[in-house]
C-alpha cells in the first residue's frame, strides 16, 4: 500500500526570528508538494503579507486571490517578482496567535509551468482578521527544488519565534 | 500508523481528449479527492458521476478574475456539476464526501483557478443515493478538449 503523504522537512523559527523560511534540495521523487504554515510576523499591524519564491527566481509569477475580512470581500491580481500566498498575523494581532495556511503545488517536477493554490486564515480575536483563497502560476519549465517564504513586500521584517512550516511530498502511485 | 490517503488512479494526457473518466471506483474509502492540472482550455470544468445525465446536479460558486470584485453563481437541477474553473496552467482540487454511502445525496467542494484566468470556490450536490463509482470530467459542456500534458489524479481517504 502506497504511503501517499510524506513529510519532507519542517522548519520552526527560533528565538530572534527569521527573515525567511526555506526548503532546499527538494527531491523530485513526488508528484505534488503541500506546504502547511503557521506564521506570525513582527510588522506593526495585524497582518503581514507573506512572499513566496521558488528556485531563487524573482520573475514570471502571477497570482489572484479573494480575501475577506468578515465585513467585505475583495479580489486582487498581482505578482511578477514573487507570489503572495496569504497573510501572517503580525505584531498588533492577538498575542500568541498565528496564521494557518496551505499551499498546494502539483507536478512540481514537471516541464510544465507550475500552478499553485493557496488558502489561509489569520485571526485577531474577532476583529480585522482575514481569510484568503488564491491561485498562482510560476511560468517556468524547471523542476522546483527550493521554496522560500519571506517578507519581500517589506524588506526588513521577520517571522517570529514558533512560526512553523512543514513541506509534504505527495505521490500519486 | 494507518495510511489514510491513497492514490486510486492517475492519468497524464498524451493526446487531447474531450472527457476524462475514472471508473470502477472502489467503495472502500470514506472520501475522494481529485487533483487536476489543466494545461489549457475553457474557463469552466464540469463533472458527472456514474454517467448520470439527469438533472440531478446543483452548484453554488463564487469566483473572480482578480480585478476587484467577486461574483456568485447558483445553478440548480442541471445535467452536470461545476468542477472548478480552469484555463491555462490551472489547478483544480475537489473533495467528494461520503461518496459510497447508499443513503444520502452526495456533496462536494472544489477550488480552482489559474494565475491568468479566474479563481473559484464551489460547493455542489449530486442528488442520488447511489454509491459513486465513476467520475467524468469535461471542459464546459464538452465543447473543448483537455490538452496534452494535463494530469488527473484521484485519491481515496479513509476515516479509519
Amino acid at each position: 500500500m502506497a504511503n501517499t503523504y510524506e513529510a519532507i522537512a519542517t522548519v520552526t523559527v527560533g528565538s530572534g526570528g527569521a527573515a525567511t523560511i526555506e526548503f532546499t534540495s527538494i527531491p523530485a521523487t513526488y508528484t505534488d508538494l503541500l506546504l502547511l504554515t503557521s506564521l506570525r510576523g513582527d510588522r506593526s499591524g495585524v497582518t503581514q503579507a507573506v512572499s513566496l519564491i521558488v528556485n531563487g527566481s524573482t520573475t514570471t509569477y502571477t497570482h489572484k486571490y479573494i480575501r475577506g475580512d468578515g465585513s467585505s470581500v475583495i479580489s486582487f491580481t498581482g505578482g511578477s517578482g514573487w507570489m503572495n500566498p496569504g497573510q501572517a498575523t503580525a505584531a498588533s494581532s492577538t498575542s500568541n496567535t498565528f496564521s494557518n495556511g496551505k499551499i498546494y503545488i502539483p507536478n512540481y517536477a514537471s516541464s510544465n509551468n507550475k500552478s499553485f493554490s493557496f488558502e489561509d486564515v489569520s485571526e485577531n480575536n474577532g476583529t480585522e482578521a482575514y481569510a484568503t483563497l488564491g491561485v498562482g502560476v510560476w511560468s517556468n519549465a524547471s523542476a522546483i527544488t527550493s521554496i522560500e517564504l519571506g517578507q519581500r513586500d517589506y524588506g526588513s521584517l521577520k517571522f517570529v519565534q514558533y512560526s512553523t512550516a512543514t513541506l509534504y511530498g505527495i505521490k500519486n502511485s | 500508523m494507518a495510511i489514510t490517503y491513497e492514490p486510486i488512479a492517475t492519468t497524464t494526457l498524451s493526446t487531447a481528449t474531450t472527457t476524462v473518466t475514472f471508473s470502477s471506483i472502489s467503495g472502500s474509502y470514506t472520501d475522494l479527492v481529485y487533483v487536476i492540472y489543466n494545461k489549457s482550455g475553457a474557463t469552466n470544468l464540469s463533472l458527472r458521476f456514474n454517467s448520470d445525465t439527469g438533472s440531478n446536479y446543483s452548484s453554488t460558486q463564487f469566483y473572480t478574475d482578480g480585478s476587484g470584485g467577486v461574483a456568485a453563481l447558483q445553478q440548480t437541477s442541471t445535467t452536470r456539476a461545476l468542477a472548478g474553473v480552469g484555463g491555462a496552467d490551472s489547478l483544480i482540487t475537489g473533495n467528494v464526501m461520503n461518496y459510497s454511502n447508499t443513503t444520502t445525496n452526495k456533496t462536494f467542494i472544489t477550488r480552482g483557478g489559474g494565475g491568468g484566468t479566474y479563481i473559484d470556490l464551489t460547493v455542489s450536490s449530486y442528488r442520488s443515493t447511489s454509491a459513486i463509482t465513476s467520475i467524468s470530467f469535461q471542459q464546459d459542456a464538452a465543447s473543448t478538449d483537455f490538452q496534452t500534458g494535463s494530469t488527473f489524479t484521484l485519491y481515496g481517504i479513509k476515516a479509519a
